[in-house]
């Protein structure tokens, strides 16, 4: 593991932050990136642009010293277009809100492709909208590459519209310094050993699908009768002082120094963290985890095809690989593996990165419709802020 | 236009001066404050689109959905100043009085934390009440917090942190209203055989009223919007209207109802100056 100042742990110290004190709605309406975007209007034309604007995650890509991307300068080789590369998403309301006013009043906003959660209620809400194109997939043969099990998403279930970027786990972290394994979610909100020591997430999908499934109900699909169980589950944790706080991605930092002794955690994040700290451990919940992925999507007035081509580029196992071996989550690109395993084995063998089946057979995806669900979002912002 | 044309038009001098700040709130105060105004009494969601409708229930299923955020704001708020006012008094005190020549230095030392992002702040204060920190386990052995029991993520340490974070607010204009007091006239309270308390309560603290004042309000109306003590230090009970505001506006992307909340803090807190004011005399505002 090279170059370890990744992703995550500039966004532990970032995310408190960025989510935090962003004023997004005055601030998207009034300003916001207007250069023109790398189409004419013309988005079935089968003609690369000169520049491909690209919106993702910081630290999200491989990085090396002097902000140098390599894979996306084989691209500018390769195809002669120049990526213009933007790490303007910190978390995908801020970005939603950023623009949503272009969308709404049907103008470009001036990027071609944009990363978003599929956690979160926006990609769908941008396809049920009619927000974002869809792809070009006779640009893209390499779509073969993506592992099964994310081919038919409930929310795009015939990658229409969508292609993964990254994937991350759901699952509960502990310190094993500090308390026997945590393995299942009735240990962590009821475990008297651990009261106020204790993490959820604020992350609503997240946070609901693991309580469903401990429940045994079906997070992928809720109804009023699971989603009230699951409320209740929390409520009652709440209530008891068995948990601290919801956290964002800054559960990272009270984790690390012993504040929180089991939390609801990221797999990424882990990655990270164990880096620091040998006592975190991870996994998947007995009662089953859940799978979140970064979806690439083009938004209304992007270049189809030059996004296309991308997206067909990024889905070469090597070139995946490449990115991998940076960003340290799970890829969704079959083939990448075999090429790390000769390069970089500590990742191609971290489960973490490459899940087992068992494991991908062990973690849900949340119900899309319950994601958009105004009186659970009500619901659930009246727990979490109370 | 030069200075002749100043000279030619004495009274238009005042109003040109004043066309860049009025203009200044005209558009990044006035303007955006209709805005909210227009965006309180919309209806509908972000999948339908919001449109004017006149939804005055905005405003009260704010008030019954989260009361108790609102009286907790003001609560915290309110403790925070009373703390804040109890502490700075005396250093403001003693800087105006006894600070001689390091007055600019001890000045400054009030001052220096904002050299640090309000955010850094905010989370050192995590690392110094952690759990395993040095006060908790200090307060555990002199058996004043009891055994596994915490400071981080409890409603004090809100408190402490918004005490913390705005105290520099009070400590400054009281700085200020002290400095300006007349010495000859304490004296004279003594030669009158005032006792040092006496002189002090019936002359020292009337007279530094005016700080008083601004550094009450200075403090209060910030702490009672603030949302980040309570994110970064607070547990799941402690969260203020402004955390309520901001994952309305944020994450339900409901911005009639963040923005009637808005306009309901704005209300109240308008209230609790005015009464505030009248108690002490509006005359003291102004010194």
């Amino acid at each position: 593991m090279t170059d370890q100042i990744t992703r995550r742990v500039f966004l532990r110290r970032a995310a408190a932050s960025g989510s935090i004190l962003t004023v997004p709605g005055l601030l998207a309406a009034c300003g916001g990136g207007k250069s023109s975007p790398g189409t004419t209007g013309d988005t079935t034309s089968h003609q690369l642009a000169k520049t491909l604007h690209f919106s993702n995650w910081t630290l999200y890509i491989d990085n090396k010293p002097g902000g140098r991307h390599p894979s996306l300068e084989q691209f500018q080789k390769k195809y002669g277009v120049h990526v213009d590369y933007r790490e303007d998403i910190n978390d995908n309301p801020t970005f939603f809100s950023k623009i949503e006013p272009d969308l709404q009043r049907g103008q470009p906003t001036g990027r071609d492709i944009i990363v978003m959660t599929d956690n979160s209620r926006y990609p769908s809400l941008l396809i049920q909208k009619g927000w974002v194109e869809k792809l070009d997939k006779s640009a893209i043969p390499n779509m073969k590459n993506l592992i099964p099990q994310q081919r038919h998403p409930n929310w795009d279930p015939n990658r229409d519209y969508s292609l993964p970027w990254q994937s991350g786990f759901t699952g509960i972290g502990w310190n094993e310094k500090l308390t026997d394994p945590v393995t299942s979610m009735g240990d962590l909100l009821g475990n008297k050993k651990l009261k106020g020591k204790v993490g959820l997430l604020t992350e609503f999908a997240d946070t609901l699908a693991l309580v469903m499934a401990y429940n045994g109900d079906d997070p992928s699909h809720v109804t009023d009768q699971t989603f009230n169980r699951a409320i209740d589950t929390i409520q009652k944790a709440v209530d008891s002082g068995q948990i601290r706080q919801f956290y964002g991605n800054d559960y990272a930092g009270a984790l690390s120094s012993g504040d929180l002794v089991a939390t609801m955690a990221w797999s990424g994040d882990i990655v990270q963290l164990q880096a620091d700290n040998s006592h975190l451990k991870w996994q998947l919940p007995d009662t089953g985890g859940d799978i979140w992925t970064d979806n690439m999507l083009i938004p209304k007035g992007g270049n189809v095809y030059t996004a296309s081509v991308y997206m067909n580029f990024v889905y070469e196992p090597k070139i995946a690989a490449e990115i991998e071996d940076y960003v340290n989550y799970v890829c969704p690109v079959q083939g990448a593996k075999e090429v790390l395993v000769k390069e970089d084995p500590s990742i191609a063998n971290n489960p973490l990165i490459f899940p087992t089946k068992k494991m991908l057979d062990n973690v849900h995806t949340i119900d899309p419709k319950a994601l958009n669900n105004q009186k659970y979002q009500t619901t659930w912002q009246n727990l979490t802020s109370a | 236009m030069g200075f002749g044309f100043l000279h030619r038009h004495r009274g238009s001098t005042a109003y040109l001066l004043l066309a860049p700040g009025m203009l200044f709130l005209v558009v990044f105060f006035l303007v955006p404050l209709g805005f909210l105004a227009y965006q309180s009494l919309e209806s509908g969601s972000i999948d339908f689109g919001y449109a004017f409708t006149w939804a005055w229930d905005n405003y009260s299923s704010a008030i019954t959905g989260y009361g108790t955020q609102f009286k907790r704001s003001f609560a915290y708020a309110g403790i925070a100043t009373a703390i804040a006012l109890l502490v700075s008094y005396p250093v403001a005190y003693w800087i105006a009085f006894r600070g001689g020549r390091w007055k600019n230095l001890l000045l400054l030392c009030i001052v220096a934390p904002f050299f640090v992002t309000y955010l850094i702040r905010t989370l050192a204060w995590q690392t110094i009440l952690s759990d395993d920190g040095l006060i908790v386990r200090t307060l555990t052995d002199m058996h004043i917090l009891s055994p596994g029991g915490r400071l981080l993520a409890t409603g004090t340490a809100v408190v402490a942190g918004i005490t913390y974070n705005f105290l520099p607010f009070m400590a400054l204009p009281l700085y200020v209203s002290l400095e300006q007091i007349d010495q000859t006239l304490i004296e004279a309270a003594e030669d009158l055989y005032a006792s040092k308390w006496t002189a002090f309560f019936r002359v020292t603290f009337p007279l530094s009223l005016p700080g008083v004042v601004a550094g009450t309000l200075l403090t209060f109306i910030p702490a009672a919007g603030d949302f980040i003590n309570a994110q970064l230090l607070g547990s799941t009970t402690n969260h203020m209207i402004g955390n309520v505001i901001n994952s309305k506006y944020n994450e339900l992307i409901d911005y009639p109802a963040a923005a009637a909340m808005s306009f309901i803090l704005m209300a109240i807190i308008l209230a609790l100056v005015l009464i505030y004011a009248r108690a002490v005399g509006s005359e003291k505002l102004t010194g």
